[in-house]
This record gives C-alpha cells, sequence and structure tokens, in this order.
C-alpha cells in the first residue's frame, strides 16, 4: 500500500511540554483522513511540523514512500503539500485570479503578468472540481463559502496533490457545508488525498474513510471510519463517555422576563435588519433561535443589550421599559450576556483572567470601594468561578489571551451566570468549542434555566437548537416567522423555515 | 509567560541604553575623540559636584511630568504628541496667575500650580473630545493643538503680560517654588520643590493605573474598546478623561518651569521640546511611573551633562542628542534585542 504521507513516531517539545507525544498519522492517497482532537490536543502542531513551521524531536516524514525533511513551509509545498487555513489569507480588494496567482505568477516573456492565461487556468481548475467559482469577482464580493473554494484553488493551482483542510465548516452555513463535502468528494475522485483537521464528529461520519484521533498530544489510534460510531469517536477523543442527547426535565415555564414588541433596529449603513420582531422568553424556559447567519441576529441581541439603538419597538426585562438605555443599566436591570464574539466583545485579551472575571462587576464592592480596586477579593472571585466552571488555566494570573477557546469561553460564561442574572443571553455559546466543552456548557444552560432563569440561545447549529431548546424561534429577514416545539419538528422542516419558506397548517410550503 | 514580558520591560531599555552609549563612543572614536575622556566629562558634568547634580534633579524635573503624560495616556491606547503645547500652557497659566494675584504663599503657590495643571488639561482635552465624539485622530489634533499653544502664548506675552517686550516680569516669592535652601545645598543651582510635585505625580500616575476603578477602565479602553462597551463602561468618556489627566501632568511640567526653574516666561522661537522629549521617556520607560521617573533622571543627566563635554573633551554637544536618538532608535526596535535574548538563551539550553 502506497502512503500519499506519513508521519511516523512524531515527537515535538515545547520547554515545559510535550505537544506531540509519538503520534503516527499515515494518510493514503486518494482518502479523506479525519485527525481528529480536543482543541489544545496538538493538531495544530503536527500539521505545523508538516509543514516545515516547526521540526519534530523526534520521528521521520515520509512522502510516497521517502523519508523527506521539512525545513520550511516551501518544501512543503514542492512536494504537493497545501493548506487551506481556517482564517483565509486573502487580499479583499483584488479578484479572485489576482489572488490565486500571488506570489506565483504566469509572466510572459517581457516579465508582465499574464493574467489572461492564470485566468484560463483557474477557470479550468473550477470546472473540473465542480468550484463554480468566478475568476473576475473581487473577494470582498464573494460569500465566506466562495472564499474558502478560492483558498482551495490557490493550493491546487500550487499543484498540491495533498489537501489539508483546518477546521473548515467553523465559518460555514450548513448548505455551504454539504457543499464543502461535495467539493471534497469530488476532489478525492481526481485522485487527491485530504486530511481534515476537525472535532466535528458529524463530519468526520459524512466524508471521511479513516479518522486518526490524538488526545492532549498523544496518539491514540487510527480507526475505520466504517467500523465505529459517533458515540465512539468522543469517547475515543476525550477519553470517557460522552453523553450526546442533553439530560433534561420537562421545562416548566412561568412568568415572561423578555418581551419584544414590533421591535425594528438598523445596521450601521441604516438599512433595517430587524423588521418588526416579536418574541418573548419566560422564566425556566430555554428559547431558541435558529437563522442562517445575517438575518438580524446580531442586531437583535446587540439592541437588547444597549450595544446597538433600536429605531422603534419595545424590549421590556420584567415589565420594565429597558430599550435605548446605557450598556452597563441594561446589565443591571438583570441581563446576562454570553457574546457571539468572544475576543472583540467578550473578553479583554490583555488582561488577566481575574480581571476579566470582574469586567461587569469590578465598581462594585466588594471588588472595589470608593474607586479603589481591592485586587485580594478579585483573584479571591476569580479563584472561584475558575474552580466552579473548570476553566483550565496556569492561574488567575494569567492574561486571557493564553487561554484555549474553550477555556475563555467558559470564564466568560462563569462570569455571567455567577451574577444570577434574570435572562442569559447565549450567542453561539459552543462555536469552535470541542464535545467536552460543549457538554459543559449545555448542562450549565439547563441548570440555570431549571433555577428559573429565562435564556435566549442564539446558534447556527441545528444540532445545538434542537437539543437544548425549549421553544425554536426560526428568525428569518428580521422577524420571527415561526415558533415551534423542538420535538414536534425536524431539521428539515427548521431548514426550510430558514430559508424563509412559510408554515402552513401541519407542513410546510415551498411556494415561497 | 509574564515573568518573561517583566524581564523584557527591564532588559530591553537597559541593553538598549548600553548600546547607545556604546555607538556614542565608536562615533567619538572614529571622529578622533577620546570616549572615555568625553563619557568622563559627561559624567562630571551631570554628577560631578554639587551644583551639576542640583541642575541635572532640575532638567530631570519636567522630563519626568511629560513622560507621565505621554505614558499616561498611551495606557488607554492614545498617543499624547501634544505635551509640547500642555506644557507651554501650563507655564503661560501658572505664571500668568502668579503675576496677577496678590495672596499669602499657602493659597497663592498652590493656586498657580493648579492653574497649569488646568490649562494643561485644557489643552488635552479638546483633542479627546474630538477623539472620542468625532473620531478625529488624536495625533493630528494634538501635533496643530502645539502650534495654536506656541504662537498665542507668545502674543499673549507680548500683548497682555508685558508691553511688547519678551520676557515677563518675575513672579513674586510668594508663587514661586525656588527653595534658598536646596539652592544653598547644591551650591546655587536652579533647583526647586518641583522635584517632590514630580515625584507625587509618578506615585500619583501609578496609583490611578494600577489600583483604581479608573485605571481598571482606561487601560481596558486601551485594550479593546468593544469589550470595554460591552462591560458597560463608557468609552467617550474614558478617552477624554485619559487625555485631561494627561494633558495635566504635561501643564504641570511647564508650571515647574515657571514657577521654579525661570520664574518667569519669555516669548519662544520655537518649542521648548520637553514634551516631545517626554515621548522618548516615556518610550524607555515602558509607559510605566517607575521607569519613567529612571528614564527621565537618564535623560537629564545626558542633557546636563552635554554641556561639560566641549570643554572638558573637546566634544560637540551634540554627540549627547545623537546618543539618545541611538538609545530611542535601539528601544523601538527592540524586536532585535528580544532575538538576541532569545537566541542567547536558547544557546545555553
Amino acid at each position: 500500500m502506497e502512503y500519499a504521507i506519513e508521519m511516523l513516531n512524531i515527537r515535538k517539545e515545547f520547554p515545559g511540554i510535550v505537544a506531540n507525544d509519538n503520534i503516527t498519522i499515515q494518510l493514503k492517497k486518494g482518502e479523506i483522513h479525519a485527525l481528529l482532537g480536543e482543541n489544545g490536543a496538538g493538531k495544530s502542531t503536527l500539521m505545523n511540523v508538516l509543514f516545515g513551521l516547526y521540526q519534530p524531536e523526534k520521528g521521520n516524514i515520509r512522502v510516497k514512500g521517502k523519508n523527506v525533511k521539512i525545513t520550511n513551509p516551501n518544501i512543503a509545498n514542492d512536494l504537493g503539500i497545501g493548506m487551506v487555513h481556517q482564517h483565509f489569507m486573502l487580499v479583499e480588494p483584488f479578484t479572485v485570479t489576482q489572488n490565486i496567482v500571488l506570489g506565483k505568477e504566469p509572466t510572459n516573456k517581457y516579465g508582465k503578468i499574464d493574467i489572461t492565461k492564470a485566468r484560463k487556468e483557474i477557470q479550468e481548475l473550477s470546472d473540473r472540481y465542480g468550484l463554480k467559482v468566478d475568476p473576475d469577482s473581487k473577494i470582498s464580493d464573494i460569500s465566506v463559502g466562495m472564499q474558502q473554494r478560492v483558498e482551495i484553488l490557490k493550493t491546487l493551482y500550487r499543484g498540491a496533490e495533498v489537501l489539508i483542510f483546518d477546521e473548515p465548516t467553523a465559518v460555514l452555513t450548513p448548505q455551504e457545508i454539504s457543499e464543502l463535502m461535495e467539493i471534497m468528494r469530488s476532489l478525492i475522485k481526481e485522485g487527491k488525498s485530504i486530511i481534515l483537521i476537525t472535532h466535528k464528529l458529524k463530519e468526520i461520519m459524512e466524508v471521511c474513510d479513516r479518522c486518526t484521533v490524538i488526545r492532549k498530544g498523544k496518539g491514540i489510534g487510527t480507526v475505520n471510519v466504517s467500523e465505529t460510531n459517533a458515540i465512539e469517536l468522543a469517547s475515543l477523543m476525550v477519553g470517557r463517555e460522552v453523553n450526546f442527547k442533553t439530560e433534561k426535565k420537562v421545562a416548566q415555564p412561568r412568568n415572561n422576563v423578555l418581551e419584544i414588541k414590533n421591535l425594528y433596529v438598523k445596521d450601521n449603513r441604516k438599512v433595517d435588519l430587524v423588521k418588526g420582531l416579536d418574541l418573548d422568553v419566560k422564566a425556566g424556559e430555554i428559547v431558541g433561535i435558529a437563522g442562517v447567519d445575517g438575518n438580524g441576529q446580531s442586531e437583535l441581541i446587540e439592541a437588547i443589550t444597549g450595544l446597538a439603538k433600536t429605531s422603534s419597538g419595545s424590549i421590556k426585562i420584567n415589565k420594565k421599559e429597558i430599550s435605548n438605555l446605557s450598556p452597563r443599566k441594561i446589565t443591571e436591570s438583570g441581563i446576562g450576556h454570553i457574546p457571539q464574539d468572544r475576543h472583540k466583545y467578550g473578553l479583554v485579551l490583555d488582561y488577566s483572567v481575574g480581571e476579566n472575571i470582574v469586567l461587569q462587576t469590578y465598581y462594585k464592592k466588594p471588588y472595589s470601594k470608593a474607586k479603589v480596586l481591592n485586587y485580594k477579593e478579585v483573584f479571591r472571585k476569580a479563584e472561584k468561578i475558575v474552580e466552579e466552571y473548570d476553566v483550565r488555566t496556569p492561574s488567575v494570573y494569567t492574561k486571557a489571551r493564553a487561554l484555549s477557546g474553550g477555556n475563555q469561553q467558559k470564564a466568560i460564561i462563569g462570569r455571567e451566570v455567577d451574577r444570577s442574572p434574570d435572562l442569559l443571553i447565549a450567542a453561539q455559546p459552543t462555536r469552535g468549542l470541542d464535545v467536552g466543552a460543549i457538554e459543559f456548557i449545555h448542562k450549565k444552560l439547563i441548570e440555570e434555566r431549571d433555577k428559573g432563569r429565562a435564556i435566549l440561545l442564539i446558534s447556527f447549529e441545528l444540532d445545538e437548537i434542537m437539543n437544548v431548546s425549549d421553544r425554536i424561534a426560526v428568525m428569518f429577514d428580521g422577524k420571527i416567522v415561526a415558533t415551534l416545539k423542538p420535538e414536534e419538528t425536524n431539521e428539515q422542516e427548521l431548514g426550510l423555515l430558514m430559508a424563509g419558506s412559510r408554515v402552513k397548517a401541519g407542513g410546510v410550503n415551498n411556494d415561497f | 509567560m509574564t515573568s518573561n514580558k517583566k524581564m523584557f520591560g527591564i532588559l530591553v531599555p537597559i541593553i538598549s541604553v548600553l548600546l547607545g552609549l556604546i555607538a556614542g563612543a565608536i562615533i567619538m572614536l572614529s571622529s578622533g575623540h577620546n570616549p572615555i575622556k568625553g563619557y568622563a566629562a559627561l559624567w562630571n558634568g551631570a554628577f560631578g559636584d554639587s551644583y551639576t547634580l542640583g541642575e541635572t534633579i532640575r532638567r530631570t524635573t519636567p522630563l519626568i511630568l511629560t513622560g507621565l503624560a505621554v505614558a499616561f495616556a498611551f495606557k488607554t491606547g492614545l498617543f499624547n504628541i501634544g505635551a509640547e503645547g500642555q506644557v507651554i500652557v501650563g507655564w503661560l497659566a501658572a505664571v500668568w496667575v502668579g503675576l496677577v494675584i496678590d495672596a499669602p504663599m499657602i493659597i497663592h503657590l498652590p493656586l498657580a500650580v493648579l492653574a497649569g495643571i488646568i490649562a494643561g488639561g485644557i489643552w488635552g482635552f479638546l483633542p479627546g473630545l474630538l477623539k472620542a465624539k468625532i473620531g478625529v485622530h488624536e495625533v493630528i489634533v494634538t501635533i496643530m493643538m502645539n502650534y495654536i499653544a506656541l504662537y498665542s502664548t507668545n502674543e499673549i506675552i507680548r500683548s497682555v503680560l508685558t508691553d511688547q517686550k519678551t520676557t515677563s516680569e518675575t513672579i513674586p516669592q510668594t508663587a514661586s517654588l525656588a527653595s534658598a535652601w536646596l539652592q544653598s545645598l547644591t551650591f546655587y543651582s536652579r533647583l526647586h520643590y518641583g522635584i517632590l510635585i514630580a515625584l507625587l505625580a509618578a506615585f500619583i500616575m501609578w496609583f490611578i493605573i494600577e489600583r483604581t476603578t479608573y485605571g481598571y477602565e482606561l487601560k481596558a479602553v486601551g485594550f479593546n474598546q468593544h469589550a470595554s462597551n460591552y462591560s458597560g463602561m463608557n468609552v467617550s468618556k474614558n478617552i477624554i478623561l485619559s487625555m485631561v489627566i494627561a494633558g495635566a501632568f504635561a501643564g504641570l511640567a511647564g508650571a515647574m518651569e515657571g514657577l521654579g526653574t525661570y520664574g518667569n516666561i519669555s516669548v519662544m522661537s520655537g518649542y521648548t521640546n520637553l514634551g516631545f522629549d517626554g515621548i522618548a521617556v516615556a518610550l524607555l520607560g515602558s509607559n510605566n511611573a517607575f521607569g519613567v521617573v529612571l528614564a527621565a533622571i537618564l535623560f537629564g543627566a545626558l542633557k546636563e551633562g552635554a554641556g561639560e563635554m566641549p570643554t572638558a573633551a573637546g566634544v560637540p554637544t551634540e554627540l549627547v542628542d545623537i546618543i539618545i536618538a541611538l538609545i530611542i532608535f535601539f528601544v523601538a526596535s527592540s524586536y532585535m534585542i528580544r532575538w538576541a535574548i532569545l537566541r542567547f538563551k536558547k544557546e545555553e539550553n
């Protein structure tokens, strides 16, 4: 059996930690091979070794059976290894063609860039793999899914035989994800080989042939996907039994905590994005908002939390009008907010974990008195939250920047939940997190619900919405178009509603 | 991680200073001077006797304050190029109050100092307001404010404080920071009580930044405005507050010159450079109150000692400006020094 790439017994150490300990991964020609592991398990380190960014202490790399030494990314490229990065590396004002040839521009004999030739080549590649990319579009004008295809084309244009996808679905909508799966299959048909770095088990089950699991830097083993299931993979990844179906009792909804009537919100271009929205959330229930990104969800949350102004309509918390109050007044009226973008809004990354824990309460006793901070109390509180919410950090004095995404998120959740708000808004609380962290966060949300809090969950992951919500509100074009019970609906129906189809009694009408 | 950063915070400035001095020695050698003699003259010029020591401290005083003015704003992510103008208006306001008010010292002196603080504060408030409310970049506005300060101050000296003269009258004893005791101690240097005020100001900056909720908010806004807004802080208010306090420090520096060193104010043909040197002091002092004090002492000593170099060693005083420039160059390119340190450490392992 010929392997496209073999990484054998790789060991990579950093001062104080072993990032990769004896990991072996063998990629067969023409297969899609998953590399599965939690955040911080060592997936990125391993790929950086393959790309020559790090030199391994032990182990060797073989390409097509030959030992190679990869000391920089250019060598990896020459060996036909290409990477589709999670964060795209594209020049926004340039066209697709210009981006793809960047750094490898074809020139005519006078040294002028031959863009027509490049354009033709790219069109051919695009057609061959069914990418449907328009070579003349500007990057800033095309969707995120298209941008990702440009990244794929970039590697193909450079002659990649092996493509590595780093968490490719994190930024995509459900439709774009299934299209990407198709593209990966057609790449395989044309003789390419793929390593898919992910922690989403569903994707592995759907598209991969084999799966190598790593846990805490150690290689756990490689399994054939056809001989396993998601539950087994999950327990291999985290090293214990994982519960997929979130356990919860039937909700006991009580009085309305949040009441929104006929709300209108404009975005910064003065376009209405929330258009006459009505919604209420009761104490003791979780309302999940399902919808494709860009249908006004972000504006809705910003309006509730005071980060954006509303143009008309009313938002009430416990019967008190809060629209257009300052964020602090709104927070104090009983709202906790787990923001969608934890780096932009949720944390001051250059502050310590402790300082971030009091981000909403630093001006109150006992954390400060007469405007003088009491750091002893601040860090004592932080110790408590870190312990209670299982935030894995070297200490509460460590900068938030140094924590993994999951632990940053747990710190935010700890901070927001600990204030016991009447309404907890969780915007994509598990985005980019691994199974263990997701399970923990879902459990916490349900715990809070059972304590009688109202919870508003916004997520683009239908699984999450179906699993956690007691009531699902589908948002489309700035309005709630349907409210359903999760046990009375399915992903298909939700998917259609999210795409704008209207519900008729007992079913879905497609004539929209 | 953090200890590493602290180590760099201290090591980088020290190594930069050493490299700057070494480069200065090479320049002296290559231009036919004796660097040992040159630096000996520099040392004697700065610390050689009680008089030069007094003058060195006197020179250090406003540099501490302008250094704080730049460092404080920087903590909120603002670049205060306007310390220069804030010094000038602070100087003018302090001398003005010193001249027109008649009161016993216990009222007069604090009032004159306060006038300098307020004037500087106003000069910081305007760029802060423009930045916070309509997003005009503070660098542009503060540069312009420097010109406004310089030329309007000159005009006020000519037309209001005097009758078309170039120097105001000397302030009365009741508004003066000069100290007969300190002067006699340092062989009649111009050393005055201002150094105590400057050190107190450094302590105040440290306290505000590191210990109060104001400092917590100011730094948070500097690091991440979105998260600050999310957590209910008033971002605009903090930007303005930061610039006002920064301006107040620089205004205080002007008051030190007006009430301590000179006792008057003269028409200026150009900038005092105290504010611009403050940028260098803040940079070398890693924007930290204690670091600013040390950096100001170094710059004060270099500038004072430079006067001795032409007579004792035949080295032109401009050499000191070159050394200062090189030190700043090395701090600014600290990446190279970091890299070298890490490289060294690696080889040890």
